[in-house]
């Protein structure tokens, strides 16, 4: 970009220019500056446009027909396809489903996750080796995890109910319990995304500066003190951004929960559709079913309520992270 | 799982876009002129998991110098089918010869409309006496259009333990348990005999196994021959549910998913005593229970309630073909008994040909492993098929999707009333 340091500002009314009037060259790199950021980041938008944008509205559209997958001639229908939604139990019931299995696995890993950067950032012995570590999981591929873990958690011969009667408890049946089930699903999710939300807010700790905790504790602040008003605070906008990721990702728990079934390949999550996710039964709706207009209205009421979760989120974690501590206007 | 959204909405999106941009697909009648004998012609053949066709291809190139055959091999039959639908409804991309199996058959025929009829554009030697009846006449649709030639079958016979009948002290000689597999009556009484003599094996392995194979020998299925759900009504379902979650509550049932990793381990870990065979099970066994337990396993010519078929498959000719002489001349000479015995010596895929089952080659076919003449026995059960139950739309999926479900829920503590309810409430929503 060319420099320039004859235009002023836009919006300051004390530069009134007095110079004669502009030549081409002076138009030119005032266009510069106007037009030249929305070149730079005009590639995301056309592309996002593309992929994200016109998919979703296009399923918009679709959400309005009555369209089996094959039919010359889709059925305009309005908003049947959401109205039929809103009373079909199963639907509901994969609601409850997926918040209870994203309530299971987000929360426990978010604390964990504090915890143990909180446990990295302190000085360790071979620190890069361990940081490394915790990101293993998630390297894993998801599939295997969930073939992997769907074994450990086998009703009759998976290594879990082996430990538990070893220690002399009851086995349990992962896959016949709604509770049993949604537990077993989140622990799949937690150990793939505990470390790499970890090392999230690892780097986010890392950067808060020496000073503060030093003046702290000139100030005689306790170790609980210091987390609370130094370093929970300067988090927020790291934490706003883990909660919101791990919101939208759970909310559309798939992988795991179709491989947690017993029945290879199904999409029922269970004999009662007991873990029976929201996005397992939309491509159950779409792809097994071929019913592809009530696929799309459970996709979009689907986005409206990640959108809303997130936004309580958003409000939520702002609360929790605000001090009077640090207040910055 | 981050991206999960965005991909389905993609696919979504696409597969929507290509509806949109080929939604006048449809089937004319107008069927291209045959290519002259020396043009050259490219076939496509699609297939999945293990038909036996890998030395045929080049074969049949020899023969015809003009054609070349491009095969497109599909691991798992799940998705496989998937994309046949969606192909069918796009109105292009399916192969020329497109192999169909049986559970898939249904939801085909339903949309017969998109096939080329075999009778029509077949060679005269793809004659209806050249398979067993049973399978030719399942391939037809309601107006009597054949979309398919059948390549082959899965008849059904038992298999047990020899050593765990003899603990449980049960005849094991394949000659002396036949009458324990009858009837359906009989097999379950002989479960309960079992499971107290036992002191609490399980007798099969899982219930949805025994009672898809109840309801194929019934004379209609969950969807009657107007196409309309027949599950409440239907004397016969009922009857086998009842039967078959009496046979749950006894202790006779494993519990186990059928193909699911705890099954598997199942027979490693002598988990149940009979199982439900179709031809192609014997591999299935030999490969999970492993090298230790041969000679453990037997299997004998009986079935509870006659015969029946799981499993098989037809090669079709959709109408997207270029080429649907060419295309029905491969099919019908890939299905003809000659070439389907090489298939059955090269995979074990049982011919469902009247002149393959006759076949020394085929009858001379033993396996150590269950220490039987398998060929001769699984031909004789083949004999046994009574005519084939009409399956209507949507059959496979209240298969898979209803009654299975709905039976595992009864093997995890339901009660067999709720569980049928489950079944019926399912089934409902399957045939909307």
């Amino acid at each position: 970009m060319t420099v320039i340091d004859k235009i002023a500002p836009e919006g300051s009314k004390a530069g009134e220019r007095t110079s004669p009037r502009p030549t081409f060259r002076h138009k030119l790199s005032r266009w510069d500056v106007k037009v030249s950021p929305y070149l730079y980041i005009a590639p995301f938008f056309i592309v996002f446009g593309i992929v994200g944008l016109f998919p979703l509205l296009y399923t918009a559209y679709v959400s309005l027909f009555k369209w089996e997958a094959g039919d010359d001639n889709p059925v305009f229908i309005g908003f049947d396809n959401f109205k039929e939604l809103f009373a079909d139990s199963q639907f509901w019931n994969a609601l409850t489903n997926t918040i209870s299995i994203f309530l299971l696995s987000s929360i426990p890993q978010l604390i964990i996750a504090m915890l143990l950067a909180a446990l990295l950032g302190s000085r360790l012995r071979g620190a890069t080796g361990w940081r490394v570590g915790i990101l293993l999981p998630y390297a894993a591929s998801l599939v295997s995890i969930g073939i992997i873990f769907a074994n450990l958690f086998g009703p009759k011969y998976g290594l879990i109910n082996d430990v538990l009667q070893l220690i002399g408890l009851d086995p349990v049946d992962w896959q016949a319990s709604r509770f049993g089930s949604h537990v077993a699903i989140a622990i799949m999710v937690n150990w793939r995304w505990t470390g790499y939300n970890a090392l999230i807010v690892l780097a986010a700790m890392q950067a808060i500066p020496k000073e503060l905790h030093e003046a702290a504790l000139i100030d005689g602040a306790g170790m609980w003190r210091r987390f609370t008003a130094v370093t929970l605070p300067l988090l927020k906008p790291t934490l706003i951004f883990v909660t919101i990721t791990s919101t939208i990702g759970g909310l559309q728990i798939f992988t795991e929960p179709k491989l947690f079934d017993a029945m290879p390949g199904s999409n029922n999550g269970g004999s009662s559709n007991q873990f029976q996710t929201v996005t397992l039964y939309l491509y159950q709706s779409a792809f097994e079913n071929y019913n592809l207009g009530y696929a799309s209205a459970i996709a979009w009421v689907l986005f409206v309520i990640i959108v809303i979760i997130a936004l309580v989120n958003f409000l939520l974690t702002g609360r929790l992270a605000r001090t009077p501590a640090v207040k910055k206007k | 799982m981050r991206t999960i959204r965005n991909g389905l909405v993609l696919a979504l999106g696409i597969t929507m876009t290509a509806l949109g941009a080929t939604a006048c697909g449809g089937g004319g009648d107008a069927t291209p002129p045959a290519a002259g004998p020396n043009e050259h012609v490219d076939l496509t053949l699609a297939t999945f998991t293990e038909f036996g066709y890998e030395a045929l291809i080049p074969e049949y190139e020899r023969l015809h110098p003009n054609i070349k055959i491009t095969h497109r091999k599909t691991g798992q039959g799940g998705p496989y089918h998937q994309d046949l639908i969606t192909k069918l409804a796009a109105g292009s991309g399916l192969a020329d010869v497109t192999a169909v199996e049986e559970g898939h058959l249904s939801d085909v025929l339903d949309k017969g409309s998109k096939f080329n009829d075999l009778t029509k554009i077949g060679p005269a030697d793809a004659s209806p006496d050249r398979w067993l009846s049973w399978k030719y006449d399942a391939a037809k649709t309601k107006d009597g259009k054949l979309i398919g030639y059948g390549t082959d079958i899965g008849p059904l016979a038992m298999c047990y333990r020899k050593d765990m009948f003899q603990d449980a002290g049960l005849p094991t000689d394949p000659e002396q348990v036949k009458p324990l597999f009858a009837s359906w009556d009989s097999y379950f009484a002989a479960g309960a005999d079992y499971v107290s003599k036992s002191k609490g094996k399980a007798w099969f392995d899982s219930a949805a196994q025994n009672f898809n194979a109840m309801v194929n020998q019934l004379p209609t299925g969950y969807i009657g021959t107007d196409d309309k759900l027949a599950v409440e009504g239907n004397q016969g379902i009922k009857d086998a549910w009842t039967k078959v979650t009496d046979a749950v509550a006894k202790g006779e049932s494993a519990k186990l998913t059928a193909f699911s990793p705890e099954w598997e381990a199942g027979f490693k870990q002598n988990a149940f005593a009979t199982k439900v065979c179709p031809a192609w099970m014997l591999g299935v066994i030999k490969e999970q229970a492993g090298p230790e337990n041969a000679g453990k396993w037997a299997v004998t010519a009986a079935f509870p309630g006659g015969g029946g078929n799981w499993g098989g498959s037809y090669l079709t000719v959709p109408t997207q073909s270029k080429h649907p002489k060419e295309a029905a001349e491969l099919a019908a000479w890939l299905t003809a008994p000659e070439q389907q015995i090489k298939a059955f010596q090269a995979k074990g895929t049982f011919p469902s040909q009247v002149k393959a089952l006759t076949d020394p080659a085929l009858l001379s076919k033993t396996d150590d492993y269950f220490g039987a003449k398998v060929g001769e026995l699984f031909a004789e059960q083949a004999k046994k098929v009574q005519k084939p139950q009409y399956k209507g739309p949507g059959d496979g999926q209240i298969q898979e999707n209803a009654s299975s479900p709905a039976l595992k829920a009864v093997e995890q503590g339901k009660s067999a009333a709720d569980g049928w309810q489950q079944m019926v409430d399912s089934a409902k929503k399957i045939s909307r």
